[in-house]
């Protein structure tokens, strides 16, 4: 079942991707194209089949909840910040959230 | 020494008939010359490279060296390495320095003193078959530089191939390490799913992601496997199992093996002389006493379907997390948060990586989810099943790797639906988790390579590893190289 443009721009939307007009037409097309091809899952008899989440039958491992990194000084943090966009006095800075 | 194996040049180390800094300089000066043609490597740094080299050497002769001390080796730019900067060929990636390191990264580089000599090109987050999207430009493919290497570990396969390092590290999800391996002559594998840690590695689709090795030859490969592997607690899909000697059965007496022939790796779709050159190899192999049994993966033409739903599902939750705040690129002008947000990944992701996302996020949406995810998953344990079956009557499965040789720059680019499509033989065990391999087994009339793909059971990766040892002793194809002059 084929995406209209406006679908397209609400999926962007949703995945906070900007899309300009000229783009979501593209985009169109060719999510089209790959849509076709996935719909071949659609004549599998997939009946009574569990679903396959994973490679292995594992689950997630627990641990103590306990510090585990005791190296929370400001060094660290410095070194984590260094590569952030904006930071100042140990805060990420971002645009007004709240007017 | 350029083309020596991992044994030859840790025996030459260990004789001190060479230093590791000198091995590490030979190479670093062929990169030097030759990276601008092939563009295999984002990022060299010869200080850190020596540096690490000294250190090797110092372990060498302290006497305190493992089988890999000193030996380079070329990390695929999707590995964090601390202090180097690591892009995953990507703008949004590319001013990020990695602060901490990968697993990978510590196991081969901190504890068996392999020395790194730089992060190699590949399709941006690991999602393309040609090296193609790389936001740092497409990767020559050594054996004829108008075609590509494969990908998405392109950078990985063609690096090895020119020459420009002795082995590689890669990473599979729908045959990012075979296909290239294929491409590029060379041999490629990727264990069972949780073998090899995945922390640090930047996540694409955590369910099927797994680091693997390339290298020429499959000795080399399960050397640096057996550092590579092992339990991580840090991961929270590696599996608690025991340390391997992946090198172990190489000498194991071969008589009595069975290998498995899937029809569907045998029916059309596939070139004539990728075929030719896969029915010879399975000649030889019946030559050396192999029997042989038809098989069937009737569900495997899902698989491709299912790869392209549950891959991009996990890619848009897993690249959600390139916001531009904490690290990454941040678009220059926006008027608010959102805007924030959609203008810095709108900037910083290729449109491959964008037009996946928006797959994931549509087959994740409300009123799709059971239709696409749902199915897909349900469709995946059919083909897992499949693959069960098919190894309760043999030991391997054999096929091609690739339906075709290297392709040319920019054959496939325009058409993403043709380009998944190159992925057909090996998606279908990433999705069961199975460990593989891609070997050299001729050459097309174009003189470009033809990888023959083995497929083992769950954990088999030793006796995968030992069969195409076997075939490399009676053959030649891993031994010949590009005539790059270069």
């Amino acid at each position: 079942m084929p995406l209209t443009v406006l679908e397209v721009e609400r999926i962007a939307a949703l995945a906070r991707l900007e899309m300009t007009p000229d783009a979501s037409g593209t985009a169109r097309q060719q999510l089209n194209d790959i849509f076709s091809l996935i719909e071949i899952l659609q004549t599998a008899d997939t009946q009574g089949v569990a679903p396959m989440a994973h490679a292995q039958d594992v689950f997630q491992r627990l641990r103590e909840d306990a510090v585990t990194y005791t190296d929370s000084d400001a060094a660290q943090r410095d070194l984590f910040q260094s590569i952030a966009p904006e930071v100042e006095a140990g805060l990420y800075l971002v645009p007004r959230v709240i007017e | 020494m350029i083309y020596a194996s991992l044994s030859t040049l840790r025996a030459a180390l260990a004789a001190k008939k060479i230093s590791s800094v000198e091995l590490a300089r030979l190479f670093l000066d062929r990169i030097a010359r030759m990276n601008a043609r092939i563009n295999a490597f984002i990022t060299v740094d010869e200080e850190k490279t020596l540096a690490a080299a000294t250190e090797a050497d110092a372990r060498l002769a302290a006497g305190n060296a493992s089988p890999l001390t000193g030996i380079p080796l070329a990390q695929k730019d999707i590995f964090c390495a601390q202090g180097w900067r690591t892009t995953c060929a990507s703008r949004m990636l590319e001013n990020f320095i990695a602060p901490y390191d990968a697993t990978v990264v510590t196991k081969l580089e901190r504890e068996a003193g392999m020395v790194s000599l730089g992060k190699t090109n590949m399709d941006e987050f690991a999602m393309g078959s040609s090296n193609e999207t790389s936001y740092f430009g497409a990767v020559k493919n050594p054996w004829d530089e108008a075609r590509v290497p494969g990908g998405s570990s392109g950078g990985s396969a063609a690096a090895v191939a020119a020459g420009l390092t002795p082995v590689a590290t890669g990473t599979d999800t729908g045959g990012s390490i075979r296909q290239p391996a294929a491409l590029c002559g060379l041999t490629g594998v990727k264990p069972t799913y949780g073998i090899v840690s995945r922390y640090g590695m930047i996540a694409f689709a955590s369910s099927l992601d797994q680091g693997g090795v390339i290298g020429r030859t499959a000795e080399d490969c399960a050397l640096v496997l057996s550092a590579m592997a092992g339990f991580d607690e840090k991961d929270s899909t590696s599996l608690e199992r025991p340390a391997e000697d992946y090198s172990r059965l190489m000498d194991a007496p071969f008589a009595g093996l069975t290998i498995g022939l899937p029809k569907e790796f045998f029916s059309e779709g596939c070139d004539a002389e990728v075929m030719t050159a896969v029915q010879a190899a399975l000649a030889e192999y019946q030559k050396l006493g192999a029997k042989t049994v038809e098989v069937t993966l009737p569900n495997m033409r899902l698989s491709v379907p299912a790869y392209y739903v549950i891959a991009p599902a996990e890619a848009s939750s897993n690249l959600s997390r390139f916001d531009g705040v904490r690290y990454g690129y941040r678009a220059p002008e926006y008027a608010n948060l959102t805007e924030m947000y959609e203008k810095s990944r709108a900037q910083g992701f290729g449109a491959e990586v964008k037009r996946r996302i928006l797959i994931g996020t549509y087959v994740l949406s409300h009123g799709y989810y059971d239709a696409y995810y749902l199915q897909a998953q349900r469709a995946r344990r059919l083909i897992a099943n499949d693959f069960a079956e098919a190894f309760k009557r043999c030991d391997v499965l054999l096929g091609p790797t690739s339906p075709g040789t290297a392709f040319a720059l920019g054959e496939k680019r325009a058409d993403p639906v043709e380009m998944y499509l190159s992925d057909i033989y090996t998606i279908a065990v990433n999705l069961a988790g199975l460990p593989a391999l891609s070997l050299p087994c001729g050459f097309d009339a174009k003189g470009l390579p033809i990888g023959l793909q083995l497929i083992g059971n769950y954990f088999d990766e030793a006796r995968v590893l030992a069969i195409a040892h076997v075939f490399q002793r009676a053959t030649d194809w891993h031994t010949r190289h590009p005539a790059c002059n270069l």
